[in-house]
């Protein structure tokens, strides 16, 4: 399943709306990616830049004033909702329910783009839901309230839900970024066996350069709305492009013993 | 990493067989309709049983007897059973609306009423009665109709003022329209009660308390369809429902059309809730307690909280008919002061567990 954004114009319209959340304004400003299939692309960029927007673009949540997105070459926008959803799934930075929905409800609510209309789950979506658990190794929480976990807890159940979808193209918004170093490693473990072994096509918005530079094949880099640079890790993360998004200083070298680019911000620029 | 993914197995052995005895939800929704269904049953046989004079199921459905010379069934079926089946469609409409409200608001605390579509009914009433309105249509008499208008003004503007073309509704313009639009509302009852005369307001208060002697079938005619029409829009509703009180981008991303769930749910609920209370006044609580008490029961999933709420929302206001007309018998009691001295502290008890 090839995903593309075609030169995708989009703001928020100024009008309140839940879309825009705290109200900012994000800009997205003519650009065009091509989600590689089978690949992890990485979205970095300061805060603000437009990240979070473009994946809600790419996932068909919200729709570009300009351009188009379109998955194997048919727009987003043309195809039926729950169509996309079986294809395309999302991990949000936060979700919070307003009522007390035990794990395994919120995992199984991946299953809504599945079933028909009036259709409830089945013992065979119930089996998706428990792989799905399994896998983030949050079995053992299934009759838990979610909003009683813990931030590592929610986050790797909130992966679960998206793996119900089955998807074949995965976008995560910062999905370590409330996490200690030992959750960070474990999701990171946990997306690149997905896409190793499962071969789901990955887009990760993060601010985490290190995580990027583990796990990404390529790199998507924004700034102000506009796409700045993107291409393979090795090519993109280099100390002028990180000074060009952060205005920072940062060494970045091949570490040894990780095996992959690693990047040490030195100072400010 | 070896030795959590072991820990991990070792659970997750423990966790299938767990998962695996689970209830499956279409046995779980059997169950709870079924169960919620036989109370809603037996409490609407039961109550027309209860009342000043003493009469016997036997005799009611005794058929040797002709309906002329059966007292019992004609206290029953004539003088009584209208009453308990307003109660019933009434409480149903009600618990249910509020049910689709709290969804999606993403608000555990929203009621049918919070929208302004009471406040406007209201109004409605409160003008038909100022001006002696003598206007009906089928069933509806003009108090009624004057209400359900003023209900579907209300529900209308406020639809309008938090609505732009092809965006999702935004849920916060919604309750903030709806919460100014409430007071606007009440306002003008007031400016209607200062012009209307002593017998006026004594009748328009009378209204605002809730009342379900609704005096034979044909009143219940006239709100049957609407709420009908209303609880076949909410067939539509329960998965999108789960989904849409986790946000608008979490039920988007899993296939959920946001803003067409959410013109279904706010029309459907806004039509319950005006029939409701066209029918019987605005009676509080009803749309609050029910559900919370329903999800407490039955958990979170609208699935099945819907159908336990609408159904358990009809007994639940049946009941409490029944404490308005014998708790102090002869005297009734305005069966909206029984739902709020219930509801009120059970109401207060909610916000101080989940506080």
């Amino acid at each position: 399943m090839l995903l593309q954004a075609d030169h995708l114009h989009f703001t928020y319209d100024g009008t309140r709306s839940s879309a825009a959340g705290s109200g900012r304004t994000a800009v997205v400003r003519d650009v065009s990616v091509d989600v590689v299939p089978g690949a992890i692309t990485g979205l970095l960029g300061p805060n603000g830049c437009g990240k979070t927007s473009l994946l809600k673009l790419l996932a068909g949540i919200v729709t570009p004033q300009h351009g188009r997105v379109t998955l194997d070459g048919v727009s987003l926008a043309d195809r039926p909702r729950r169509e996309v959803a079986r294809t395309i799934a999302v991990v949000p930075q936060e979700t919070h329910p307003a009522f007390d929905y035990t794990a395994l409800e919120m995992v199984l609510m991946g299953r809504h783009p599945h079933l028909g209309a009036f259709q409830l789950e089945g013992p065979d979506d119930v089996a998706v839901a428990l792989e799905a658990l399994l896998a983030t190794g949050t079995a053992h929480l299934a009759d838990r309230a979610y909003v009683t976990l813990s931030g590592g807890e929610k986050q790797r159940v909130v992966i679960a839900s998206a793996l119900a979808q089955q998807p074949r193209i995965l976008l995560l918004d910062e999905p370590t970024a409330s996490l200690d170093l030992g959750f960070q490693l474990e999701i990171q473990a946990l997306l690149t066996a997905l896409n190793r072994d499962r071969g789901v096509t990955m887009v990760l918005a993060t601010h985490d350069l290190n995580l990027a530079a583990s796990i990404c094949q390529r790199l998507v880099l924004m700034r102000g709305g506009a796409v700045l640079a993107q291409g393979r890790t090795e090519e993109v993360l280099t100390p002028s492009h990180i000074r060009d998004l952060y205005g920072v200083h940062a060494e970045v070298s091949l570490h040894p013993a990780a095996g992959h680019l690693t990047v040490v911000p030195v100072r400010r620029a | 990493m070896k030795a959590v993914h072991a820990a991990l197995d070792g659970d997750s052995r423990q966790s299938r067989h767990t998962l695996a005895a689970r209830r499956p939800l279409r046995v779980r929704l059997t169950l709870t309709v079924t169960g919620f269904g036989m109370l809603a049953l037996v409490t609407c046989l039961l109550a027309p049983l209860v009342g000043s004079t003493q009469i016997s199921l036997a005799r009611v459905f005794d058929t040797s007897i002709p309906f002329a010379d059966n007292v019992d069934a004609q206290i029953f079926f004539v003088a009584r059973l209208p009453r308990v089946l307003a109660g019933a469609l009434v409480g149903g409409a009600l618990a249910s609306a509020g049910v689709v409200f709290q969804a999606m608001l993403r608000n555990p605390l929203a009621t049918p009423f919070t929208l302004g579509v009471s406040a406007g009914s209201s109004l409605g009433a409160m003008l038909a009665i100022l001006f002696g309105a003598s206007a009906s249509l089928g069933p509806l008499s003009p108090v009624p109709l004057a209400s359900l208008a003023g209900a579907i003004l209300a529900a209308a503007s406020v639809y309008w003022l938090a609505t732009r073309p092809g965006r999702p509704i935004s849920t916060s313009v919604l309750l903030l329209a709806g919460v100014t639009l409430n007071s606007f509302f009440s306002a003008l009852i007031l400016f209607a009660q200062f012009l209307a005369d002593y017998a006026q307001v004594y009748r328009a208060a009378r209204w605002l308390m809730g009342d379900l002697d609704v005096g034979g079938l044909s009143p219940l005619l006239g709100a049957l369809p609407l709420v009908m029409a209303a609880f076949a829009l909410f067939a539509f509703l329960p998965g999108a429902l789960n989904l849409l009180s986790l946000g608008p981008d979490a039920a988007a991303a899993r296939g959920v059309d946001v803003a067409r769930t959410q013109r279904i749910a706010f029309v459907s609920a806004s039509l319950a809730t005006a029939a409701a209370v066209s029918l019987a006044g605005p009676i509080g609580f009803v749309g609050i307690v029910v559900p919370h008490l329903v999800r407490l029961l039955v958990g979170v999933d609208h699935r099945i909280v819907l159908p336990a709420s609408a159904l358990f929302g009809a007994s639940f206001l049946v009941a409490c008919d029944l404490i308005a007309r014998t708790f102090i018998a002869p005297v009734e009691i305005p069966v909206g002061v029984v739902t709020a001295m219930i509801g009120g502290p059970f109401f207060l008890w909610l916000l101080v567990r989940q506080g």
